[in-house]
């Protein structure tokens, strides 16, 4: 067991873990963040997707012990004042387009997006698709997803976003591993 | 119909019946809680002293077990118990099939753990049961297990040959069943043999339907808390109500005391519809443990031990005359069950054998189909079930047979199609399709795709000899949806119904609650009910809540699945609101002081005919009744009402659907340049939520045609275990959609809803092949093997044949790199 220190969505934790436990084991099992949902064991869906120090990872990418002394955003947090708050623009866009279905694949599709707009504030249709490809939807075909994309990052660009993390823009490069040889 | 008007009001504007929520881009109430990550997945159940299940599985395809030794797993710590198949053989029953296509269909019977003998790879050995997940999977590792290899069974048509090693010795072949339907016979048509003799062309072809997961994106997973006799399963599937009958029978638990709840479930396509042997162990373990007991399953767990689907050999021949005119269709099937008889298993190309003639006019056909054991996990259904394996056969046919006959291939669909004025139409098939208008359809989605221009590239790309070649396909589709008048399935062998039932429960503050029986994973129940009560009460969509999936609360349902939930369930809906307004009726014309006959009913609203301001609204009514101060004789106080719905027929919903495809002729790859469709799915309810269904379904018809593939190895093994070798598409592998509609209602329900949740996925995939070989077939190439990889479209090209197997370790993502230059002596194989 190793003692942590991390604080995730605004509240200060300080716990044992065992060594291979990984960041989404924790969130879930030990915080009770079940937001962040776990989809595939190969880090190829995106379902996991957090935020670390501001930077989209896949927290079944990362052991919870490299999250020590971080700060983690999980859906859970991304609504102003956490818990029943403002809806982040993202998250509304999502409801607005229809970029749901099931909505499995959604806090992790909302936090890879969010990142995404971090690093580009305006993508096209198909910078979007490239950006979100380490995410998998198997409900919505994508479309209305771009779509909600789109249509955040006008809104976020209209409205000067009202982002709670500060940390510059960082390439989600575990997302990038996803990117297959048939695009 | 928003508002509940002011009865004071002084005139009684009578509201045009026309819905009014119905048709509305509604966003959807289930929004909430899934955008916020309050969402009730099954995993995220904890309950008090939980235990954790693992399981130990096969590696072995096929094999005895000579010897299975736990001792060692119970000594690990944090273990509770351990059990092996001959620990719980006497009271594990046999996993059901409802679906016995043929009287003498041969069903070996599927244990939930093997108990002597493994089938295929991933059967459950051993289970452990432990304090925590982790330890429970550390445990698994202690298990000292051998087993005696017997010979795999793996490829269909060398399975049902005679002298072909068996997958099951209680057998006497690997044929579970033979089915077959004659038009000829069934008086639907004509002598099929007689047809072919008499006609001037015949062209045959045989198609493979690879093997699919249904990949939902939500593994698994299933709590089971016991008290006392009384069991509280939580289950991600989609038919709790199914389940809890299946699960009782199987487990001899009494069904009045298990409980069957499917929380937030994140998607299905079918691979949720199964009564898995998880939840039968589960069961069995909590019964013996007398504690709650989970298990949620990873990934590889998933893709290996969720049912597959599609995964058959087709042999198809049509018959026609010179100048186009079809007249028969022979259809052959070969279809892999896999190992064992799931729910639906065998029934599922039995279903499809019904669309086979699609939309034409075919006097003649004939359908056999062999169901082949392998050994290999059991398909079962996937979206579409049967039919999107029948529409791409007769499809791609159709575009063959255009090109033998040198006529254009929508010129030879438009030659043989049902008429917009010939409906109803009764099909060889001895199906009625109710309404449909395939040339409007048609005209509107060439429109959408710009065919002319593009056609008019083709030519050019085609005369310059670029290396980039474009080709245009079509599937002009009709399916059949709703699942289904009870007779009909009952006359198919079918081992349940297919009605649907809601009920509508009015509370004292006027607020509705509906509970139906359909149980949504995705499909927006929620929104859609509530915008047709509305309209049906008059209510406002706020006003409305739609509970399901939890046989506690929805006592009677036969859940979601085959496009059934609005035409079926959504009339269940209708149908109990129609009760609610008769019982309403009556003590509004009580409170009124009115006869009832004087009452009319609109926006939500009672109105004494003739007399401005003498209104009661619904709402008003139920909170009148709930006082119950002062009400007539023999009524009782509620206005609630439950109500069954049983389809007369199938809902038809057809489309076109175009495919506009680029394929680099010097590296084999393949895009989608434009894609088109236009479908008729009838009354639309919601439009956004009908968009985002064709959206998800063609994203699927799409990976058949181009990602998607099942892959074994000579001994068994799965090689597509994760998803980093089972590719499902993400953003960047799909094109974007350009969807239309065409609205003829349906007459089979009174919403005219038609269904919509496979639409997208059985008229893609022939659409996407058609066109990849109309852009190539000038090289040469007249067939291509899906899915469409580089490296077969390349060898197709270069080297003829449809592209061949695809080696099993090769992830059609590496394409023609990665087994180096295509080998001539491997391409082509057919
Ligand atoms: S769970 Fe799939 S990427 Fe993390
Ligand atoms: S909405 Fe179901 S997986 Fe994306």
């Amino acid at each position: 067991m190793t003692q942590i220190n991390v604080r995730v969505d605004g509240a200060s934790y300080s716990d044992d873990v065992e060594p291979r436990t990984l960041l989404v084991h924790y969130l879930r099992e030990q915080l009770g963040k079940v937001g962040t949902v776990v989809g595939c064991d190969t880090s190829n869906c995106g379902a996991c997707t957090v935020h670390l120090d501001g930077q989209a990872v896949k927290s079944c990418s990362v052991f919870a012990v490299q999250a020590d002394g971080s700060q983690v955003t999980t859906i859970e947090g991304i609504a102003g004042d956490g818990v029943g708050g403002a809806l982040h623009p993202v998250q509304r866009a999502f409801h607005e387009m229809h970029g749901l279905q099931c909505g499995f694949c959604t806090p992790g599709m909302i936090m890879a997006s969010i990142d995404l707009l971090k690093e580009n504030p305006d993508p096209t249709e198909t910078e979007v698709r490239e950006g979100i490809e380490g995410n998998l939807c198997r409900c919505t075909g994508y479309q209305n997803i771009v779509k909600a994309v789109r249509h955040a990052a006008a809104e976020m660009r209209g409205q000067a976003p009202g982002d709670p993390e500060a940390s510059p823009a960082v390439v989600d490069t575990a997302a990038a591993e996803h990117v297959v040889a048939q695009s | 119909m928003t508002a509940v008007e002011d009865p004071a009001a002084p005139e009684t504007p009578v509201e045009p019946a026309a819905a009014k929520e119905v048709g509305q881009a509604r966003r959807r109430k289930e929004d909430a809680r899934l955008i916020t990550g309050e969402t009730q997945w099954t995993d995220n159940i904890v309950l008090p002293g939980m235990l954790h299940m693992a399981m130990l599985r096969s590696p072995v395809a096929h094999g005895r077990i000579t010897h299975l030794d736990v001792s060692a797993a119970k000594e690990r710590p944090g273990v509770v118990a351990v059990y092996t198949g001959a620990d719980l053989a006497e009271e594990q029953g046999s996993l059901p099939c409802a679906w016995p296509v043929t009287p003498d269909m041969v069903n070996p019977g599927h244990p939930s753990i093997a108990v002597e003998q493994v089938n295929h790879v991933g059967e459950a050995v051993a289970i452990v049961v432990a304090r925590s997940r982790t330890a429970a999977a550390d445990a698994l590792e202690a298990i000292d297990v051998d087993y005696e290899p017997l010979p795999v069974v793996l490829d269909m048509e060398q399975a049902v040959q005679d002298g072909s090693p068996l997958v099951h010795d209680s057998t006497s072949s690997n044929t579970s069943y033979h089915f077959v339907f004659d038009a000829g016979d069934a008086g639907t048509g004509a002598d099929t043999e007689q047809a072919f003799t008499d006609a001037e062309v015949v062209v045959s072809r045989r198609f493979v339907q690879q093997r699919l997961i249904p990949a939902f994106m939500e593994p698994r997973s299933v709590v089971v808390q016991p008290s006392r006799d009384n069991y509280t399963m939580w289950s991600a599937t989609q038919i709790p109500h199914i389940l809890r009958v299946m699960a009782a029978m199987v487990t001899g638990i009494p069904e009045h005391k298990l409980r069957v709840i499917a929380p937030d479930v994140g998607g299905g396509f079918g691979g949720k519809l199964q009564v898995n042997p998880e939840e039968i162990l589960a069961l069995l373990v909590a019964r013996r443990l007398g504690k709650p007991i989970k298990w949620t399953e990873t990934r590889g767990e998933s893709l290996m031990t969720a049912h597959h689907g599609r995964d058959q050999v087709q042999f198809i021949d049509v018959a026609a005359d010179r100048d186009g005119t079809v007249r028969g269709l022979r259809v052959r099937l070969l279809a892999d069950m896999g190992a064992y008889l799931r729910l639906i298993t065998p029934g599922v190309p039995a279903l499809g054998a019904f669309m086979f003639p699609g939309i034409y006019k075919f006097p003649a056909y004939r359908f056999e189909c062999d169901g082949v054991f392998t050994n290999k996990v059991p398909t079962d259904a996937y979206r579409g079930a049967g039919r999107p394996e029948a529409t791409f056969a007769v499809e791609r046919i159709m575009d063959e047979l255009a090109v033998e006959l040198g006529m254009d291939p929508l010129e030879l669909r438009r030659k043989n199609w049902i008429n917009a004025d010939e409906f109803p139409f009764t099909t060889v098939a001895g199906l009625q399709y109710d309404s449909g208008d395939y040339a409007q359809a048609t005209d509107q989605a060439l429109e959408l795709l710009g065919y002319d221009e593009l056609r008019a590239e083709q030519q050019r790309r085609r005369e310059t000899n670029d290396p980039v070649q474009l080709g245009i396909g079509f599937s002009t589709f009709t399916e059949m949806c709703g699942l289904a008048p009870s007779r009909v399935l009952g006359s198919l062998a079918f081992g349940a119904g297919g009605w649907e039932q809601a009920s509508i429960r009015m509370l004292p503050t006027g607020k509705v609650e509906v509970v139906t029986g359909s149980t949504p994973h995705g499909q927006g129940h929620e929104t859609a009910w509530s915008q047709i009560v509305a309209d049906q009460l008059g209510v406002p969509f706020e006003d409305v809540e739609v509970l399901h999936g939890d046989t506690a609360i929805s006592s009677r349902g036969l859940d979601t699945y085959g496009s059934r939930s609005l035409v079926v369930g959504g009339t269940a809906v209708v149908k109990a609101a129609e009760k609610v307004v008769l019982k309403a009726r009556k003590i509004a014309a009580h409170l009124l002081e009115a006869s009832e006959d004087d009452l009319e009913f609109a926006g939500g609203k009672f109105a004494v005919r003739g007399t401005p301001g003498a209104s009661i609204g619904i709402q008003e009514v139920a909170l009148a009744i709930f006082a119950a101060h002062d009400y007539p004789e023999g009524i009782e106080p509620s206005i609630d009402a439950e109500a069954t719905f049983d389809p007369e027929n199938f809902s038809f919903p057809h489309g076109t659907h175009i495919c506009a495809m680029e394929i680099d002729t010097e590296t084999g790859f393949a895009k989608i340049r434009k894609y088109a469709c236009v479908d008729d799915v009838g009354t639309i309810v919601n439009p956004l939520i009908v968009e985002g269904q064709v959206h998800g379904g063609l994203a699927q018809g799409i990976a058949q045609a181009m990602y998607e593939e099942a892959i074994y190895d000579a001994e068994g093994n799965l090689t597509t275990g994760s998803f980093v070798d089972y590719l499902v598409p993400a953003a960047s592998d799909l094109p974007h959609f350009d969807t239309g509609n065409t609205v003829h209602e349906a007459t089979s329900n009174p919403l005219g809803a038609k269904g919509v949740g496979e639409a997208g996925c059985i008229a893609s995939t022939p659409a996407v092949v058609n066109a990849a070989i109309d852009a190539v077939r000038h090289l040469g190439v007249t067939e291509l093997r899906m899915p469409l990889t580089p490296e077969r479209v390349w060898r197709a090209i270069h080297h003829g044949g449809d592209g061949g197997d695809r080696a099993a370790a090769v992830s059609n993502a590496q394409g023609v790199t990665s087994s180096g230059a295509a080998d001539a002596s491997t391409g082509g194989a057919q």
